[in-house]
């Protein structure tokens, strides 16, 4: 294993560190416990946006730390969920007056920490409401699993839902968009090759020189099924036909999309993959509004990418446009 | 009789036993999770002997409960909240005292399990640590009515679970990180109920 490192164990909060000496005008870092919190926090009378799940996903989630984003952010360890002291001292940090919305992804380990985290916060006297998010079309979803997980959909959901906090809607509308939101979005990953857990030392799993492993999920989870690499061209008409057809989305539908890259994946292939989405777009009729390209939601160096579409209307294109300013998404003024 | 010294000794061990599973209990979990479960336990555990061995606190039940406080902010995933609920549940029913008996061991076992149960909804069969901590606090139950010392009850306990952790090998798993496998995960065994079955016998190793 190779890794730009001092000691494995030091990694998150030795980023934490360069994270607040690279953006302390958006955001302040606690360290015990550790939060990421916007450096106006809290702003009075607006909804708090949190959310949070283990390191590795940079730049989710400190990276979306910001006005007409999220408010508050708890890293865990690589991988792993954050504990409930570390949510629950960000969100009476984060706390204006008006409530904080946690914005979980649906794993076992984050589900039950922010479980537990809101219910010391709300009998501390701070209204807090759960949204879970769980957008990945790779898992079957019935009872004999946790439920699908929260992927890609989780950055569009923190941008929305953040600029409606920023109008200032309340706790109760905030937490209706975010489930509409999460209900409107499906995302699918292809994974190339593995990652490496630093304190593991090795990789997660093994693929051969010319496997793949499609419906990989964030931590390197496996998914779908092992096949061999297929064109560009191939893999995302295989990945446009898992997600577009299990909401569905119907032809005239206006989409937002996320094409991400999982850490490891050149940007020239990412426009590429852009592309051949595009026209599978056009194909099936659904209007592309707006759309992000890059590495929004990666698995450390895995090599790979995911796609996330979510269905929008005027409203959510209207909040989608408002400004945002954080380290790694910022338009508008 | 078990003492404040036995329950420390339990947890330095914890620590010891953890950290000398570290790696193939992460190894299990890269099988059907996400390769965290050796590295979280020895998180929690080694903060917890040390802290616990600099400051003991004056009874079973506040050494249980600091543990599970610690458990939870350290240990984090799905483990945290459940060791940290089992340890949580486990102290109440020793609240303020300074040695336990055998049936006071069986009950604080019992309440820990509960605490799992309730905060984690897995049922047995559903490959996870409950396959190995259900049948362990029956055969407690079993070995006390029968007359057994808490020694008997412990070996009781690790045998039991031993059969429950070795039968998640089978299993499709319907909770947790590992049910996104659905039926590829069969043929692995559960990283939890593997961490269960070390937590019983390094009771067995120093509660007895
Ligand atoms: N609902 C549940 N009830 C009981 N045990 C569970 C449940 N879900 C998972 N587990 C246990 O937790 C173990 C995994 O713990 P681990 O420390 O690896 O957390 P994790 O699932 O990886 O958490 P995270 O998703 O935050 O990384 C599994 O092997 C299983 O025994
Ligand atoms: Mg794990």
């Amino acid at each position: 294993m190779k890794k730009l490192m001092n000691d494995p164990g030091d990694l998150v909060v030795e980023s934490l560190r360069g994270m607040e000496a690279a953006h302390g005008d958006i955001l302040r870092v606690s360290y015990e416990p550790a939060y990421i919190v916007r450096a106006d926090a809290p702003v009075r009378g607006k909804v708090g946006v949190l959310s949070g799940g283990g390191s590795g996903h940079e730049p989710m989630h400190g990276g979306y730390v910001g006005p007409g984003m999220l408010g508050a952010a708890c890293p865990g360890a690589i991988f792993t969920s954050p504990t409930p002291d570390q949510i629950e001292e960000a969100t009476r940090a984060l706390d204006g007056g008006a409530g904080v919305i946690y914005l979980v992804k649906n794993y076992t380990g984050d589900v039950l920490n922010f479980e537990s985290a809101a219910e010391l916060c709300v009998s501390a006297g701070i209204p807090v409401e759960t949204v879970i998010i769980d957008d990945d079309v790779a898992v079957q979803d019935s009872s004999f699993t946790a439920g699908r997980r929260g992927v890609g959909a989780t950055v569009l959901i923190e941008k929305i839902v953040g600029a409606a906090a920023e109008r200032g809607m309340g706790l109760a509308e905030v937490t209706g968009l975010a489930r509409t939101l999460n209900e409107e979005a499906r995302s699918m990953g292809v994974a190339l090759s593995s990652c490496t857990v630093p304190e593991a030392g090795k990789p997660t799993f093994d693929l051969g020189a010319d496997e793949i492993e499609l419906g990989i999920g964030i931590h390197g989870e496996p998914g779908r099924e092992r096949r061999t690499i297929r064109p560009a061209r191939e893999l995302v008409e295989y990945m446009s036909e898992a997600i577009f057809s299990d909401l569905p989305f119907h032809r005239g539908d206006s989409i937002i999309v996320l094409l991400n890259g999982m850490g490891g994946t050149p940007l020239i292939e990412l426009y590429l993959l852009y592309g051949e989405l595009e026209r599978v777009a056009r194909t099936r009729g659904l209007h592309i509004r707006r759309r992000l390209v890059g590495n929004y939601i990666t698995s450390l160096e895995m090599q790979g990418f995911s796609m996330t579409a979510l269905r929008s209307d005027d409203r959510i294109l209207g909040l989608w446009d408002d400004p945002v300013h954080t380290a790694s998404i910022r338009w508008g003024s | 009789m078990i003492r404040c010294e036995e329950i420390m000794a339990w947890v330095r061990e914890l620590d010891l036993v953890y950290q000398s599973n570290k790696a193939s209990l992460t190894e299990l979990d890269a099988a059907i999770g996400d390769a965290d479960h050796g590295i979280n336990m020895v998180r929690g555990f080694s903060a917890a002997a040390k802290e616990l061995s600099e400051q003991t606190p004056p009874d079973i039940g506040a050494i249980l409960k600091a543990l599970a406080m610690i458990l939870m902010k350290k240990v984090g995933g799905a483990s945290g909240p459940l060791y940290g609920t089992f340890f949580l549940k486990a102290s109440m029913t020793c609240n303020g005292r300074t040695s336990i008996g055998a049936e006071d061991l069986v009950v604080l076992f019992e309440a820990g399990v509960a605490g799992i149960r309730q905060r984690g909804k897995a049922k047995e069969g559903d490959k996870t640590m409950i396959d190995a901590w259900e049948p362990a606090v029956r055969a407690m139950r079993e070995a006390f009515s029968g007359g057994g010392d808490v020694s008997e009850i412990l070996r009781a306990a690790v045998s039991a679970g031993e059969s429950g952790r070795d039968a998640t090998i089978s299993l499709a798993a319907r909770k947790g990180r590992a049910s996104y496998l659905g039926e590829r995960s069969r043929g692995h065994q559960d990283p939890g109920a593997t961490s269960a079955v070390l937590m019983l016998k390094a009771a067995r190793d120093t509660l007895a």
